[in-house]
């Protein structure tokens, strides 16, 4: 365990290195005028030389390469071009807002997952049972987006329970947390069932193992056999399928944000995409792509913490 | 249960690919017509309602399933190609270009498609490759590995040293004996992977980077049937149900393949014969 974390530690910093080279390789390498993409055909020659001097496309990409690494270390991701300000402040605000969107999302969808999930399994051939499995692969099939304009179309502005979109700023939690709602019952719902159907199997499989057997032959109630014996074993995989759910939640994330109009993230990249805003847009996806590795390595640690039975060599 | 799931999706698809290749034969109205009724509700002649301009949304859902389907048909045979021939590659050599090659894809896994798609946004302007070009390398690392996982155990089964010993070459032995074994794992991920681009597909369009407009998309026509949705629900709900049942029918099509295909198994004859 030690000397795999050590390896997965020493590891790390070459995987993000390597992303942030593929980052800056795919927007500086390929053939093509940088500076002219980002003006656009018609500019002035000023403004052209302009960008050409904020993005220094003068100097050879090797050292714009380390001059970006070294303002990386730094924490200063270099200023937006549409914007006028830092890229890492850009980022950090709009991280206040797709964190807890992907967290609340993920909260919801386990509170949802594990109680429907186990029923499912302790109850085979259930109306649970078939419900569940039935909600699984509709889940699995329904785009995220579409679920959060059915959500904001009926809740919103049908019923008007909830507001249809916007975010007022962490200053008014309450008020910010209803807002969140929609769209993380958006991102939830479909991973709901998948992780619904990932913990029916897996305790199905558990249930299934002569350890239970035993554990009812001793006559342990039926509640204990579940809560000591079977649940543990069984959310395990459950955990770990949760946790890389993060990932895609905070993939989807982006798409729905720009539904509801939420000041995250995936709205601060699709307006640099809009704007051509190269610095904007390398950062953020550094930042995004950076999440989702420490996100695999907190998993894959957790995975084995969890599981004894697993021998990291 | 398992053959329910399996005919439900067969006939879902059946629906779905059948109503976007009558699109072809036949549609109810022009789809870029603009004017008669605008968010006129589901009526015999507009059986999914009219939009904002007053086009029906049928002939609309009919038309944009060529572009959704197109793009993600396009990608998912770019990443199947593509990771087959790497993951081939890997599993016959063997060594350190298998190693390379699959810390490659590992990275790829890791590395968020929506991400990659936006920045081919900006590098190809507006259209459907850079859109194509994302979801399939998306793809890439789920058919490499599969590839090199099945060739890894694969090449020291008794068939192939038989093979060898005959006298048959390496391109022989791969093409003749090692391929067929491949092919039902391959349809099961191909199957499996055209939903996921159909998702993807319409996640994109959704954010404005795919075919500009007035081409319809499923994912396009939602973004734009989104906006009004306080006028009329109908141009909001029909392309995402669509879409929805289509990714179903491909997700139980898949389910149901990798029951019967598993040679193990051998339901594919039992099923076939039901």
């Amino acid at each position: 365990m030690g000397s795999y974390f050590l390896r997965k530690l020493i590891t790390l910093p070459l995987t993000i290195l390597l992303i942030a080279f593929s980052i800056f390789a795919l927007l500086s390498l390929l053939p093509g005028d940088l500076a002219r993409l980002v003006v656009g055909p018609e500019a002035s020659p000023e403004a052209y030389q302009a960008v050409r001097e904020k993005l220094q496309l003068d100097l050879p990409w090797p050292v714009r390469f380390g001059r970006w690494l070294f303002g990386l270390l730094r924490g200063d991701l270099g200023e937006s071009l549409s914007r006028g300000l830092p890229v890492g402040a850009l980022v950090g605000s709009s991280l206040t807002v797709t964190l807890p969107l992907a967290l609340l999302a993920s909260v919801i969808a386990l509170v949802i997952a594990l109680p429907l999930g186990t029923l499912a399994a302790t109850h085979p051939g259930g109306l649970v049972d078939l419900a569940t499995v039935g909600a699984a692969q509709l889940g699995m099939a329904v785009p995220e987006f579409w679920l959060g304009i059915l959500l904001m179309g009926f809740l919103a502005i049908w019923v008007q329970a909830f507001p249809a979109g916007g975010f007022p700023g962490w200053e008014r939690p309450g008020a910010a947390l209803v807002h969140l709602v929609l769209p993380a019952l958006a991102l939830a719902l479909p991973r709901a069932a998948y992780l619904a159907r990932m913990t029916r199997a897996s305790l199905a499989d558990v249930l299934a193992a002569p350890y239970i057997r035993t554990a009812r032959g001793k006559g342990l109630r039926e509640a204990s056999v579940l809560g000591r014996h079977a649940l543990r074993n069984a959310l395990i995989p459950v955990v770990t399928a949760a946790g890389l759910s993060l990932g895609h939640l905070l993939a989807g994330a982006l798409v729905v944000e720009n539904l509801f109009y939420l000041p995250g993230l995936g709205r601060l990249a699709l307006a640099a995409v809009r704007a051509r805003d190269l610095p904007l847009l390398s950062g953020a996806g550094l930042v995004v792509a950076g999440m989702m590795v420490l996100l695999n390595l907190v998993v894959d640690l957790a995975y084995g913490a969890l599981d004894p039975r697993i021998r990291y060599r | 249960m398992r053959g329910l799931g399996l005919k439900l999706g067969i006939a879902l698809l059946t629906c779905s690919l059948g109503l976007v290749a009558l699109g072809y034969l036949w549609l109810p109205a022009d789809p870029l017509a603009i004017g008669g009724d605008r968010f006129a509700p589901p009526s015999l002649r507009h059986p999914m309602g009219t939009d904002w301009f007053g086009r029906d949304v049928l002939a609309r859902v009919l038309v944009g399933g060529r572009t959704s389907l197109g793009i993600a048909l396009a990608a998912v045979a770019l990443g199947a190609a593509l990771g087959a021939a790497l993951g081939g590659l890997a599993g016959l050599r063997g060594g350190l270009p298998d190693e390379l090659l699959m810390r490659g894809m590992d990275f790829l896994l890791a590395f968020p498609p929506l991400l990659l798609a936006l920045f081919l946004a900006v590098l190809l302007g507006p259209g459907p490759w850079g859109i194509v070009i994302a979801i399939g390398i998306f793809n890439v690392p789920y058919f490499a590995r599969l590839v090199r996982g099945s060739l890894l155990t694969l090449r020291e089964r008794e068939f192939v040293l038989a093979a060898r010993a005959i006298g048959a070459g390496p391109a022989r032995i791969l093409l003749r004996h090692l391929l067929p074994h491949l092919a039902s794992p391959l349809v099961v991920q191909l199957t499996v992977s055209l939903g996921a681009a159909l998702l993807a597909e319409a996640a994109f369009s959704y954010l404005g980077l795919g075919t500009p407009p007035p081409t319809p998309s499923w994912g396009r026509m939602l973004k734009e049937a989104q906006s009004y949705f306080a006028l009329s629900p109908w141009p909001a709900v029909f392309p995402g149900l669509v879409l929805s049942l289509t990714v179903l029918g491909l997700n139980l099509l898949g389910d149901g393949l990798r029951d019967l295909l598993d040679p193990r198994l051998g339901r594919l004859t039992a099923w076939l014969r039901s």
